[in-house]
């Protein structure tokens, strides 16, 4: 059993234990709640004025482009992407695939076409790192099967905007499903299963709902982690070695997680093995922990069905108690303001490992079967309902939550973001500034010829400077020749031959 | 694009002789290429000023905006801080100037695996580039420093580095009258003699023009997919994989996360081992941790690591696929941080890799050295 994770639970034991002993006497009467009734969660995300939408948010990506191409058994996915102009839709039928497909522009969108049961499959072969990695805006994956990769299934590096939903996706290496850096995504309806890490792992990114997954088999189901905003409901979590995580890893350029729900999910039988790779945060999960929260803040857990995991239904603990987890003086290392709402759970933590039963003794619990929830490290202003329903350890102390429901929170999806519109003008004057000045100046010799001289030879002829960038000549002996400004498009050249034609200095 | 390079180097050469020689020195009024002059101070113009990023932190993918930035100088104070940079008479002995150890033919570093210091003395460590210095928040391998003004004192009093001090320094300047006079000029509000912190705001105005973002790899970002060659596509996508998983670190648009690092790359036979930011932060699980470097020009700065350990960019690289923890030192316990692992990388993986990262090299905006300085002293680079 790894039990790096909780290695510091004794120390921390008697010395909470020690503090709560003496409150519990008095508590003999119960408060009861109906989740039914009562107020509803109101700290969560909002939405400025400006941004809040109107109903209920489904999709992300924007409207579905018109261009359309299809990929065939036996052709190239990435092929098909290359030769695509940002807002296709790229189909591609069932047959199987090896190769690793990047995207890097944006409103592209992979769907597969499932005919009777088959679908795409994208095949690694353990040979290739990555299925998908992607870093356009407004990226949707859809339809695939996915195995035999040895980094990641669909990674996005950046991308805003993103629909990850109806993939299938097995022994794929470290994350299933791995959006970074990324605002405003909707990650449902995948089945993820065999992976390293998290088989869903929404790292920095926030404004994220991940919902109707069912995940299992792997060493974590679903993690968010230094992340902001994100709704976790309705999904299976069965068979990992620790169900749903919420985490703050050290060393990470966002520094929290904050505003998670995790609501109407299934997570049952969290027990595989651990088989994280060594000094991955992961491997530290003790195998049979239901919901994890580690450091971090504002996670309400409401009406999950959380079963059978042996170590316990529910952690929660911080860094100091994390011995495999690195330094960071910037970030918060605690749990705050936890919130446990009503949620059914079941038949937990009855092999739990011995820190645990430890912490169970020092809150006086003698001869208990079963562990629903155990808390170590400080946990300031968090809450329960309906505490005497579970077997608990360390969360005496918690405060009685004044709401019983989060129904008034919807999701916190955004609506897409439109592009940013550039004028011409804008984009030829930072071409200019950014990339000609750097050889060009207004009346000196520098690696080109000065502005003025320019400005001279096409004064009344935009377009003639315009296409001479696209494929400079060699024109003067004494300068060296200009290297091609093609990689900038027609219009943006235009633009900023018309800007230098009228700066003056 | 080489070819773009290797032109501009050469123009580079002979831009001291082409251009007019100065009688007296002047301070240029423009600002310098990349910037805007707006309300007399020099702005920032990018194309990565059309992008966004999450929680406005410069770090993601490809069409990801860079992390805010210092600029406002104005053009004389840039101006004068080139001449600084470029003046021996900063150092202790009149022989180091900032451009000794942050060449503008060495990529902004030296060359060296360790800097060597006023009387020949090994500094310790590597000097890093200044690439991009202008979007740090944290400066020196182990991020001991928070602001560009914070760090100068650093290499100027430093007896391993340029030996000098507060009073010498602020005489021999007060004691030259061109100084006096372009201090005047670059800040015209301020009365009395030159004080420390406007060598500082100059230095500091100086660096945070050595910008870099036009290189094969952002032409491919705004849009231009031929920029990048087949196999320096791979490299990205082996660079940006989940196995090598180098941009966890090194993250674009700057190739830095700027967060510290425990990797645990090995010290050159014969250097003590440095303990990095455990001594700066009091945290022994941050012990061998060093700031993610820039990964930008990278391959214009060999050797490699914060002392020199590797001697070209394939042995650094290659470090990373000896697997964890390969080279930490017998007995000692690190806590390598969990991207460090062991990809298994083939070697063709590698060379891909070494090959991207020759993509992200661009000096168009490579400052001039100045013909003459002011103190009259050669403003030369320690010879060879
Ligand atoms: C790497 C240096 C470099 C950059 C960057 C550069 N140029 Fe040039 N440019 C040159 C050189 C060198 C010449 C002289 C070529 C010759 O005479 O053969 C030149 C010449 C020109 C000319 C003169 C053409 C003629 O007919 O005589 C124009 C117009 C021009 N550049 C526009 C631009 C614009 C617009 C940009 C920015 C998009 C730009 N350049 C960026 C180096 C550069
Ligand atoms: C003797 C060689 C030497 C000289 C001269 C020198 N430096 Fe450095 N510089 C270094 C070394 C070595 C480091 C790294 C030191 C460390 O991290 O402990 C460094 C680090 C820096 C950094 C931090 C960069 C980063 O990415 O963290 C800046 C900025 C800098 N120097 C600017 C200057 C300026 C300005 C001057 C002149 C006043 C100067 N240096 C003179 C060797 C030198
Ligand atoms: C866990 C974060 C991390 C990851 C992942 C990582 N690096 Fe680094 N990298 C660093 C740190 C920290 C240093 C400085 C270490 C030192 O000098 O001791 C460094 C140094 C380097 C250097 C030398 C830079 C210089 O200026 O001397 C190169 C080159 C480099 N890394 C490339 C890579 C490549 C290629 C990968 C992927 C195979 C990678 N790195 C993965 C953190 C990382």
């Amino acid at each position: 059993m790894k039990k790096g994770l909780i290695l510091g639970v004794l120390v921390a034991a008697v010395a909470f234990g020690a503090g709560t002993y003496f409150g519990r006497s008095g508590k003999q009467d119960l408060t009861i709640s109906s989740s039914t009734s009562g107020a509803s969660y109101s700290g969560g995300f909002k939405a400025d004025a400006a941004t809040k939408p109107e109903g209920v948010i489904r999709s992300v990506a924007g409207p579905a482009p018109t261009n359309i191409v299809v990929v065939k058994d036996g052709e190239s996915i990435q092929a098909a992407i290359k030769a695509a102009p940002k807002g296709t839709i790229v189909r591609v039928m069932p047959g199987t695939y090896h190769e690793t497909v990047y995207i890097d522009k944006d409103d592209i969108r992979i769907i597969g076409v499932i005919e009777e049961g088959r679908r795409p499959v994208l095949d690694g072969q353990k040979k290739l790192n990555d299925a998908i990695l992607y870093s356009g805006n407004n990226f949707v994956a859809e339809n695939l099967e996915i195995r035999n990769y040895k980094g990641n299934g669909i990674m996005g590096q950046a991308g805003n905007n993103f629909e990850i939903r109806n993939n299938v996706i097995a022994e794929s290496g470290v994350y299933g499903i791995f959006p970074q850096l990324g605002q405003n995504g909707i990650v449902e309806h995948n089945v993820v299963s065999g992976i390293a890490d998290a088989a869903i792992y929404i790292g920095m990114s926030d404004n994220i709902l991940v919902a109707h997954n069912d995940v299992f088999d792997s060493v974590a189901g679903i993690e968010i982690e230094n992340s902001r905003h994100a709704i976790v409901e309705n999904n299976y979590v069965h068979n990992n070695s620790g169900g749903l995580l919420a985490f703050v890893t050290p060393g990470l350029p966002i520094k929290d997680t904050v505003d998670v729900i995790f609501r109407n999910n299934f997570v049952v039988g969290n027990n595989h093995p651990n088989f994280g790779a060594p000094g991955s945060t992961v491997s530290g999960i003790p195998a049979g922990t239901g919901i994890l929260i580690m450091a971090a803040d504002d996670v309400v857990v409401e009406s999950n069905i959380i079963s059978d995991n042996k170590v316990a239904g529910m952690i929660i603990t911080d860094h100091a108690n994390a011995s495999n987890i690195t330094a960071d003086p910037e970030s918060d290392p605690n749990s705050d303001r936890v919130k446990i709402l009503d949620n059914v759970m079941l038949r937990n933590g009855y092999d739990t490992i011995p820190e645990a039963k430890a912490l169970l003794l020092a809150d006086g619990k003698v001869g208990r079967k079963n562990l629903d929830i155990v808390r170590v490290g400080p946990s300031p202003g968090s809450c329960i309902v309906n505490r005497h329903q579970y077997i608990t350890a360390g969360v005496d102390d918690f405060a009685e939550c004044d709401f019983t429901n989060t129904a008034a929170t919807v999701n916190y999806l955004l609506p897409p973001v439109p592009p940013r519109e550039i004028k011409p003008g804008e984009r030829g004057k930072v071409v200019y500034l950014g990339i000609c000045t750097g050889c060009h100046t207004y009346n000196g010799r520098m690696i080109g010829p000065p502005v003025q001289v320019i400005q001279a030879l096409y004064m009344d002829n935009p377009q003639g400077l315009a296409d001479f960038i696209a494929k400079p000549t060699k024109k003067r002996d004494d300068y060296p020749e200009m290297p091609p400004q093609d990689y900038l498009d027609p219009e943006t050249r235009l633009a900023v031959a018309q800007y230098m034609l009228q700066v003056t200095n | 694009m080489i070819r773009a390079l290797a032109l501009v180097i050469a123009a580079m050469g002979t831009a001291g002789a082409t251009g007019p020689a100065p009688t007296d020195f002047t301070l240029n009024t423009n600002c310098p290429p990349g910037f805007e002059k707006t309300g007399g101070v020099c702005e920032l113009r990018t194309l990565y000023q059309f992008y966004d990023s999450l929680e406005n932190r410069g770090l993601g993918g490809t069409r990801t905006s860079l992390p805010p930035h210092r600029d406002g100088f104005t053009p004389n104070q840039i101006d004068l801080g080139r001449y600084l940079f470029f003046d021996p008479v900063m150092s202790g002995d009149r022989t180091l100037s900032c451009a000794s150890c942050h060449d503008p033919a060495r990529g902004l570093s030296d060359g060296r695996p360790r800097s060597i210091g006023i009387h020949g003395e090994d500094a310790g460590r590597a000097a890093p580039t200044l690439w991009n210095v202008a979007f740090l928040k944290r400066f020196f391998w182990d991020a001991r420093a928070d602001s560009l003004e914070a760090q100068a004192s650093g290499p100027l009093y430093s007896p391993k580095e340029m030996g000098n001090t507060p009073d010498q320094l602020l005489k021999s300047l007060n004691d030259n009258a061109t100084y006096r006079r372009l201090f005047k000029e670059a800040f015209p509000q301020q009365r009395g003699p030159i004080a420390e912190q406007q060598v500082f705001t100059a230095l500091t105005a100086f660096q945070t023009s050595l910008v870099s973002l036009n290189s094969r790899y952002d032409r491919y970002v705004h849009g231009y997919d031929a920029a990048l060659s087949q196999r320096e596509i791979e490299g990205l996508n082996v660079f940006r994989s989940f196995v090598a998983r180098c941009s966890e670190c090194h993250t674009p648009p700057l190739f830095t996360n700027e967060q510290i690092a425990v990797i645990g790359m090995p010290e050159p036979a014969g250097q003590p081992f440095d303990v990095g930011a455990e001594a700066i932060l009091n945290s022994p699980k941050l012990k061998g941790g060093f700031k993610v470097p820039t990964l930008r020009n990278i391959a214009r700065t060999a050797p490699y690591s914060h002392s020199g350990a590797f001697a070209d960019l394939r042995g650094a690289v290659d470090f990373y696929n000896k697997g964890r923890g390969n080279a930490v030192p017998k007995g000692m316990t690190l806590y390598l941080h969990w991207h460090i692992s062991d990809p298994k990388l083939t070697e063709a993986e590698v060379d891909r890799i070494v090959d991207f990262l020759g993509a992200l090299t661009d000096e168009t905006f490579l400052p001039q050295t100045p013909a003459r300085v002011p103190s009259g002293l050669p403003p030369t680079k320690r010879g060879e």
